[in-house]
């Protein structure tokens, strides 16, 4: 069921607006815009190193958010690292902690379902100190599934590299059992969840995960901020990869020192604005809960996808999807060709490769195009969407497609 | 909706059904230079031959949305027999026309015109432009 504040809380719908490309970057609501507003309007100072009032207020307001993101995601305050996104967060593990304990011969296990961001900072890191890249065989649907991802778990693990949620297929990877398992044989799992915060609840201590990466932009909240979780004993031993201001606690000619977990890798000026409105985000998805959100996208996603199913001139490449991502081509038309179509008519949707590269090749395409559904999407949205579908069919039939 | 109808000409779908001079071939003197656009797919390949100064060929290969392979089609059509001096000024015009730049109207784009609509479609000027940019590259001195 939809709750009626929903839809009205984001002042960016208006104008006859159909916003279905919530997978690349979500809306935000007034209270987050107006959180990101009061920072700049009666703050608007640097954090840790004021000693005046205002400065104090955005030190406890930036220092506010990693509890509230402890919290939500249930680690110690010290597990949580802002950075500026996923990209950085997953970077910052392979950079780290993997040119330090990856050495010549061992394994990273990586899927095809990975996002670039996923999988280039390991692909790199690999090339540096030799170690092996895996893939998980996927299922013929384009699932990781446990048995499958057992046949790739060797003595020679070290990394475990996976998406929570595949951004194109919208499967869910069976996380807990593949932990244990990367666990049981003394290898770390590093989880990119940036599409599955947005749509389940995640508890890093039920999943006992070792890393965990996310961006805040993608779940309601404001761009250029992301969250790193690592186990404590982890980032402990980790060093910083970025070096400068803050992160420091004694600089002399000869030597420096560096503070403790999390603020060594938290270098310079950090996103403050940003990071002080993700405490708003979060507060949303404590009102509301994320069940009852992924509910009612699945609802609207089933509605769209059984209208799908029985037009003629669709190709629908993740029927089964786990999440309210459709990913599919009009037959006959490319993707670029499509999604100007639905453009023209302000439905907002994503034609390409996603960042996932790896994904588009095992499906055997070149591109497509893709919609999600969120919690300010509604059915007349849902309605509008598969009656342009039908329209863009028989428009790039007329024109010789 | 009559913007779309525009963008889709009947020479545009003409050409992207039936593509002239495609297909690479073997051969000396031929300059070649490939193109991608990572994100949305498109992948051209454009091959040319010069001679005394004159486009003797130019082939192109590649996929992508219809904007794409049509304008590499046309591209090949327009070059042949043309001055290097004369076709990489049309060259120019056009990226400009596509980008809804102010164009030169003494050169005469011929067949290519009828890329003006992309000019009211921002997301599409890439795939317009890309086989004529590397075209571009393949007459560099
Ligand atoms: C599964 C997945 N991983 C990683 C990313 C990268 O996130 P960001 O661009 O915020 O760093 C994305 C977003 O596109 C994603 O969908």
């Amino acid at each position: 069921m939809s709750n009626p504040n929903w839809r009205q809380e984001f002042p960016q719908i208006k104008n006859g607006l159909v916003y279905l490309d919530s997978a690349a970057m979500s809306l935000k609501p007034q209270r987050v815009i107006d959180a990101i507003d009061h920072y700049y309007q009666d703050l608007s100072v640097n954090i840790h190193r004021g000693l005046y009032p205002i400065s104090v207020e955005a030190t406890d307001l930036y220092e506010q958010t990693r509890e509230d993101v402890a919290t939500y995601i249930n680690s110690e305050v010290e597990e949580i690292v802002f950075t500026r996104g996923t990209t950085s967060s997953l970077n910052l593990v392979a950079s780290s902690y993997g040119l330090a304990n990856l050495n010549e011969g061992d394994e990273i296990i990586v899927s095809e379902l990975e996002h670039h961001s996923s999988y280039l900072p390991w692909f790199e890191i690999a090339k540096k100190t030799k170690s092996v890249i895996k893939f998980v065989p996927l299922t013929k649907e384009g699932r990781i599934t446990v048995d499958h991802f057992k046949t790739v778990l060797t003595e020679k693990t070290k990394i475990v590299a996976l998406t929570y949620v595949s951004n194109v297929m919208g499967f869910i990877t069976p996380v807990k059992e593949i932990v244990k398992l990367a666990h049981s044989i003394g290898a770390i799992a590093v989880i990119d969840g940036a599409q599955a915060l947005p749509h389940l609840k995640v508890d890093v201590k039920e999943l006992d995960l070792d890393f965990l990466a996310f961006s805040a932009h993608k779940m309601l909240g404001p761009t250029g901020v992301g969250i790193l979780y690592g186990k404590k004993v982890l980032l402990d031993r980790m060093d910083p990869i970025e070096f400068g201001g803050d992160m420091n606690d004694d600089v002399t000619l000869t030597d420096a020192t560096y503070k403790d977990t999390p603020y060594k890798f938290e270098a310079g000026t950090m996103p403050v604005a940003g990071i002080i409105a993700f405490s708003d985000t979060i507060e949303y998805f404590n009102r509301y809960s994320v069940k009852e959100i992924e509910s009612y996208c699945m609802e609207l996603h089933i509605y769209a996808l059984n209208q799908l199913k029985e037009i003629e001139g669709i190709e629908i490449y993740n029927p089964n999807s786990d999440t309210a991502i459709i990913s599919y081509n009009l037959k006959n038309v490319p993707p670029h060709d499509a999604v100007t179509y639905y453009a023209d008519q302000n439905i907002c949707m994503r034609a390409g490769q996603h960042c996932a590269k790896l994904v588009t090749r095992f499906l055997g395409i070149q591109s497509c195009l893709r919609v999600s559904f969120y919690l300010y999407n509604n059915k007349e949205d849902v309605d509008r969407f598969v009656s342009t579908t039908k329209e863009a069919i028989s428009f790039f039939k007329n024109m010789g497609f | 909706m009559a913007n779309l109808e525009n963008l889709y000409r009947e020479v545009i779908m003409e050409h992207y059904k039936n593509p002239r001079n495609k297909g690479l071939v073997e051969g000396l003197g031929y300059h070649i230079k490939h193109i991608k656009n990572p994100s949305c797919g498109d992948d051209v390949t454009i091959q040319t031959k010069c001679n005394e100064g004159v486009i003797e060929d130019c082939r192109f290969e590649g996929s992508g949305c219809s904007i794409c392979c049509a304008s590499a089609s046309v591209l090949t059509e327009t070059m042949i027999g043309k001055k290097v001096e004369e076709a990489e000024a049309i060259a120019h015009n056009y990226l400009k026309m596509v980008s809804n730049e102010s164009i030169d109207p003494s050169i005469d784009l011929e067949e290519a015109e009828v890329f003006a609509g992309v000019r009211l479609f921002p997301a599409r000027i890439k795939c317009a432009s890309i086989s004529w940019k590397a075209f571009l590259e393949t007459i560099k001195k």
